[in-house]
């Protein structure tokens, strides 16, 4: 499909990451598929670092290699620096993304950016 | 690798008939129609040889066939034009809830102008009920449209016994006009304008193996319409502007074909459809049939897929060689949720694993036993990635 970059189609052919942490740190999930998109984020944290991403999608080809290159940019990068993740640098990763799936990639981190609020929510309760 | 289309309510592929008769009309014979000298003969004897072609597929007049650049011109042509021209007679529109978005947002137009329009819901199958459509008629209706069959969903609507409830009403007044988009219809189904009782009908030719840029609008003798293109005095002073005579040619061609081979398409394509319906519906878990199952175009398959979206379902089939289309919103260019499912009451979630199979004359039962070798292993592949899907 010449619509989509070459790398967003081999992340879509291939996604990485892709399942649950049943003993999952932090979990976030975004969209709903009566919009068409639903991206499910699950962490594993280690030292302020993310030892685990994994993911799980319903979603069109953008959602899905989205989903799988924010799961790999994000592994083993601190918790600020994966808050920081945006979705330029997500689309830009990926070679491009056309303009009506840019929305796609704000899932993408959005998603993440949930996972890790619900650890540190956790975390918050825990130390009460 | 194997290639298979399935994709015929976007287009189809020219019949060889088609393309020859095309040829010399962009070599030698590329005359404007209209010229008085001798370069615009041919081209004028070949135009209206095809709009008696035309014509006689529909079991219309050769005078009241309109040639337009397509199926969604007919259909702008046949709304706007019919609403603008009897406007003094009444502002009020009636059109079915799943009609193509050529009449859709023609109709939104025609509300920012200023009339009313009423959209006649569908039941669950996609069926109008004539009732309904009746009951909706108001002192000031001046059209009614309701399209012959779906393309998203496959079923064929009533309309002898939408225009027969018309009629019922009242026998005097002449308004509203009837309208069916028969683009889905025209060349696959039987289609005669008296038997169907309509003022207006649209065709186009790249549904039934002719090429784009062709289609024609049916306009019944003494039905009134505005032209939306003016200009010169092409097609009667209706639609102005220097006729695509090749294509003509080639919609006039089609129509001759289709009119002979029709019934033959129809007995090779409904094996085929059920075939496939039957194998997508019992060899894959959760996948339901939207639109009739019987009163359904002869070649469509519509399904929705749960738990899983259209578009990653349609690129995966694509890498296998196989060409379907889906009304999913991610392959919708604008966006948008399919409203042909929304009307029929389809929820949203299960809406977006639409995808849409439309058999060919050249499809072959193999092709239909290789989509089902290909497609469960993507379906599985793609639950196994979805956060909806609890299965194993």
């Amino acid at each position: 499909m010449a619509v989509y970059s070459e790398k967003v189609m081999e992340h879509f052919m291939n996604p990485r990451n892709v399942g649950e942490i049943p003993d999952a740190d932090g979990v976030g999930t975004v969209g709903n598929p009566v919009c068409g998109d639903m991206m499910s984020f699950y962490i594993k944290v280690n030292n302020g670092r993310l030892s685990d991403v994994k993911f799980k999608t319903f979603g069109c080809g953008a959602a899905i290699a989205v989903s799988s290159m924010v799961s790999e940019m994000a592994q083993g990068m601190s918790l600020e620096e994966a808050k920081q993740l945006n979705r330029k640098m997500v689309a830009d990763e990926l070679d491009g993304l056309p303009p009506n799936k840019m929305h796609c990639s704000n899932l993408g981190t959005e998603a993440l950016r949930k996972a890790i609020e619900d650890y540190e929510t956790r975390q918050a309760k825990s130390s009460v | 690798m194997r290639e298979i289309y399935f994709d015929h309510a976007a287009t189809t592929p020219l019949l060889p008939k088609v393309v020859e008769a095309m040829l010399p009309y962009l070599k030698e014979h590329w005359g404007n129609p209209l010229s008085l000298h001798r370069f615009g003969d041919r081209p004028r004897e070949a135009m209206e040889k095809a709009r008696a072609q035309v014509a006689d597929l529909i079991g219309a007049q050769p005078r009241e066939i309109y040639f337009t650049a397509s199926g969604s011109e007919a259909n702008n042509m046949a709304i706007k034009g019919a609403a603008l021209m009897n406007q003094k007679k009444g502002e009020h529109i009636v059109v079915s809830a799943i009609e193509h978005h050529s009449m859709l947002n023609s109709a939104k137009t025609l509300e920012k102008l200023g009339f009313e329009v009423t959209v006649v819901p569908v039941d669950e199958h996609g069926l109008v009920n004539p009732d309904d459509i009746a009951a909706a008629i108001r002192e000031d209706t001046t059209l009614v449209s309701v399209m012959h069959a779906n393309n998203e969903i496959g079923t064929i609507e009533p309309i002898v016994e939408i225009a027969q409830a018309l009629k019922e009403r009242s026998t005097t007044r002449h308004l509203p006009y009837i309208h069916t988009d028969a683009v889905a219809a025209a060349g696959i189904l039987p289609v005669d304008v008296k038997e169907l009782g309509v003022d207006l009908l649209s065709l186009a030719g790249n549904q039934f193996y002719g090429p784009q840029g062709a289609g024609a609008l049916f306009i019944r003798k003494g039905v009134r319409v505005m032209p939306l293109i003016d200009g010169g005095i092409q097609e009667g002073g209706r639609r102005a502007g220097t006729e695509n005579v090749a294509a003509i040619v080639g919609l006039g061609v089609a129509a001759e074909l289709a009119k002979a081979e029709r019934e033959d398409w129809e007995r090779h394509l409904i094996p085929l459809r059920d075939r496939l319906i039957e194998r997508l519906t019992t060899e894959i878990d959760h996948v339901y049939l939207t639109g009739h199952p019987t009163l359904r175009l002869p070649g469509h398959v519509s399904i929705c897929v749960e738990f899983i979206e259209g578009e990653s379902m349609l690129l995966f089939l694509s890498m296998q060689g196989v060409a379907v289309s889906s009304g999913s919103t991610c392959t919708s260019r604008a966006l948008k949720a399919s409203h042909v499912l929304t009307a029929i009451g389809m929820p949203a979630a299960l809406a977006q694993g639409s995808l849409v199979f439309t058999i060919g004359k050249d499809n072959t039962m193999e092709d239909v036993d290789y989509v089902m070798d290909v497609l469960p292993p993507i379906v599985q592949r793609l639950r196994q990635m979805s956060p909806l899907y609890k299965g194993g």
